[in-house]
């Protein structure tokens, strides 16, 4: 009987301290990528069937609810703006000259025709916030350990249901991330790539978004320039701030 | 002799108002349920043909593949060449640009902020053309609830429920937000010229119609299009004859290995109609036979009835001395009489409820508040030909067999044993 108590109490404290060390690894994945503020200029290559597009833009952050983009090539993109208050969308278009706001089911769409949604380009909430954590096992992505986390949802209006990311152990930058629906079907694959240590932190400067559900090679994401903590006029996160 | 039955019949009110009632009842039923079948499940077909499939649809191999998604990325190229060639090969055939595409209407107000917005389903017509018969194709012009059809680029028509949603009407600024074809964003104001009843609630829910020529400026498909759609100049489907096209026309594809290679389709392999081809033809032929078949028992016993009833009377015209065989074809020759008046009277009211059927159908649009399925609001018979013989040839045959069947007791009858029982 002794036995089967102290078996009983070892898994438990295994377990507590699996969730600990899960939650710990999170915060500190979550402290890494997530800054006060940030301004990146990106190219997001979407490759299709018949061609790819490189999509050039410059987007802005505050918090985790303030976010704003312009896209600055190819012509037919440039002067189109993003802004993102809280839970609203707005796009503003130069040729029709109008803004106009996304919401329900309209944010599921395609972010010109990438692999990305509205939502997911939407979503910056910390992990910590959204998920419960798990670590359930390690391994060896591109000559670096990571450790697998299963990720499952707290809140109700997580974009994905689940997610299970492969954290590097020592840098803890998520190099791999599969998002999956309630189902359980996978839904879309990320590869995080080329590490670079940015303003002392340690940053993946390309991505590669690949929606499941869709044939091809997914879209790449790749970060030109970046900076974090810089201070960012207030007027960037108002919609006046489109039409300008 | 036919003189002489038919006096009989008018005479004897017993001998003639049930079986003619009966057969009457029979053919109407037959040619009513038919006339409404065909016209339910025909509707269905043109509709589909119309609207989404055409006779035959030519598209790229990939986009055909992925037709469910309007794959306008996989658009076919170079389509001024193909027209040609189909021109050429197939001068029967109308054939014409379509393109779906899928986006966002966002309807703004006076301040320019969206008062409504929706997902909407997209279609590109050559509205504009003189020769390309779309808009009579789509029946648009006598579906117009207000305004009217597009004149000029920049117009668009938009399923009534769909302006209602988005608290639009006819004059008002429309904003659209999709995907061009190598998948940049495209934004594009239009200005409600009309609205529209389909008669597809599916549609009237969110359905906008532009000209062919803005959907390729907007979209960027400059000699290209989505699909091309080919309609029988008489607008009558021909299964065996697009049928003979496809095989001509892809098999001059057959080696080429580009996925973008041009591919056509007919109706019967598209939005699974073909084995809903299969069911029309084979559901009027259904009827006939289950007519025939409940019709000849049902006279067999009207006839037994018949029979016995007239078993005296055949008793003593036996033991006067005529002969069974005569009584028999009497018999035959009255119930031809009398299944050709129950079939003319039958036949007659069914076509009469067939073509009421057709012009004032059964508006069904109560029941279809939340339907997505492309199925038409009102629900019609149509007439055919085929309409006045498919009840009234069963009509005869089964009172006629009827007849025979429930007579043939009369050989039955012994002239020794007659004069016995007409005494009781």
């Amino acid at each position: 009987m002794k036995y089967i108590i102290a078996i009983f109490f070892t898994i438990i404290f295994a377990l507590q301290l699996s969730a600990q060390d899960a939650t710990e690894i999170l915060e500190k994945v979550d402290d890494n990528m997530n800054s006060e503020t940030s301004i990146t200029k990106s190219d997001m290559i979407i490759y299709g069937r018949r061609n790819s597009r490189t999509v050039t833009s410059v987007g802005y952050a505050e918090g985790k609810n303030k976010s704003f983009s312009e896209y600055l090539a190819p012509a037919r993109e440039k002067g189109t703006k993003m802004l993102k208050l809280e839970d609203n969308l707005w796009i503003y278009s130069p040729s029709t000259d109008r803004t106009i706001q996304l919401s329900g089911h309209m944010l599921k769409q395609s972010v010109m025709g990438s692999d990305l949604s509205y939502e997911d380009m939407m979503e910056n909430r910390k992990l910590t916030e959204m998920y419960d954590s798990e670590v359930i096992g390690e391994e060896l992505i591109d000559g670096r350990n990571t450790w697998v986390l299963q990720l499952t949802a707290k809140v109700v209006d997580a974009s994905y249901e689940s997610r299970k990311i492969w954290v590097d152990t020592e840098r803890y930058v998520p190099l791999r991330e599969e998002l999956f629906a309630k189902s359980g079907q996978l839904l879309k694959k990320t590869e995080l790539k080329e590490v670079k240590k940015i303003d002392g932190r340690w940053y993946p400067t390309k991505m590669n978004y690949k929606d499941m559900l869709k044939d091809g090679k997914g879209t790449d994401f790749v970060v030109l320039e970046i900076e974090f903590d810089t201070e960012i006029p207030a007027y960037i996160f108002s919609k006046a701030a489109l039409k300008k | 002799m036919i003189r002489f039955i038919f006096k009989a019949i008018l005479r004897d009110k017993n001998r003639s108002v049930l079986p003619v009632t009966v057969v009457a009842i029979g053919v109407f039923l037959t040619i009513a349920l038919s006339g409404y079948l065909s016209g339910m499940l025909g509707d269905m077909i043109d509709q589909t043909a119309r609207f989404q499939t055409g006779h035959v649809k030519v598209m790229s191999r990939a986009y055909a593949e992925n037709i469910d998604q309007m794959p306008n990325d996989l658009a076919l190229m170079d389509i001024e060449a193909l027209h040609e060639e189909l021109n050429r090969d197939f001068p029967n055939y109308t054939w014409v640009n379509r393109i779906n595409f899928g986006g966002i209407i966002d309807a703004p107000n006076e301040n320019e902020q969206s008062k409504g917005q929706g997902a909407a389903m997209g279609m590109a017509i050559e509205l504009f053309s003189k020769t390309s018969g779309e808009t009579e194709r789509l029946n648009l012009e006598n579906s117009l609830v207000d305004g009217r059809l597009p004149q000029k680029s920049g117009e668009v028509l938009i399923g009534y429920e769909f302006a209602e949603k988005l608290g639009a009407k006819v004059g008002d600024e429309l904003t659209f937000m999709g995907s061009t074809m190598y998948g940049s964003m495209a934004f594009a104001s239009f200005e409600i010229s009309g609205t529209v009843r389909f008669g597809v609630m599916a549609m009237d829910k969110g359905t906008v119609i532009i000209d062919f020529s803005d959907a390729q400026r907007i979209l960027d498909m400059e000699d290209a299009t989505g699909e091309i759609m080919g309609f029988r100049k008489e607008e009558v489907f021909m299964q065996d004859e697009v049928i003979e096209m496809r095989e001509n026309f892809n098999a001059k594809y057959a080696n080429d290995s580009d996925e973008f290679a041009p591919i056509m389709k007919t109706l019967g392999e598209q939005n699974s109609m073909g084995s809903y081809l299969d069911l029309v033809d084979s559901v009027s032929a259904m009827f006939v036979i289950i007519f025939v078949l409940v019709m000849s028992i049902v006279l067999w016993n009207t006839g037994l009835i018949g029979g016995l009833r007239r078993y005296q009377e055949f008793g003593i015209r036996l033991a006067l001395g005529e002969e069974k065989g005569h009584i028999y074809r009497t018999m035959i020759f009255e119930a031809v009489i009398i299944g050709i008046i129950g079939s003319v009277i039958g036949t007659a009211l069914g076509i009469i409820v067939t073509l009421l059927m057709q012009k004032y159908g059964i508006d069904i649009s109560g029941m279809m508040k939340d339907a997505t399925m492309m199925m038409p609001s009102t629900l019609r018979s149509k007439f055919s030909p085929q309409l006045l013989y498919i009840g009234f040839i069963p009509g005869l045959f089964a009172m006629v067999i009827g007849n025979m069947l429930s007579g043939i007791g009369i050989y039955k009858r012994e002239t020794a044993t007659l004069f016995k029982e007409l005494e009781v």
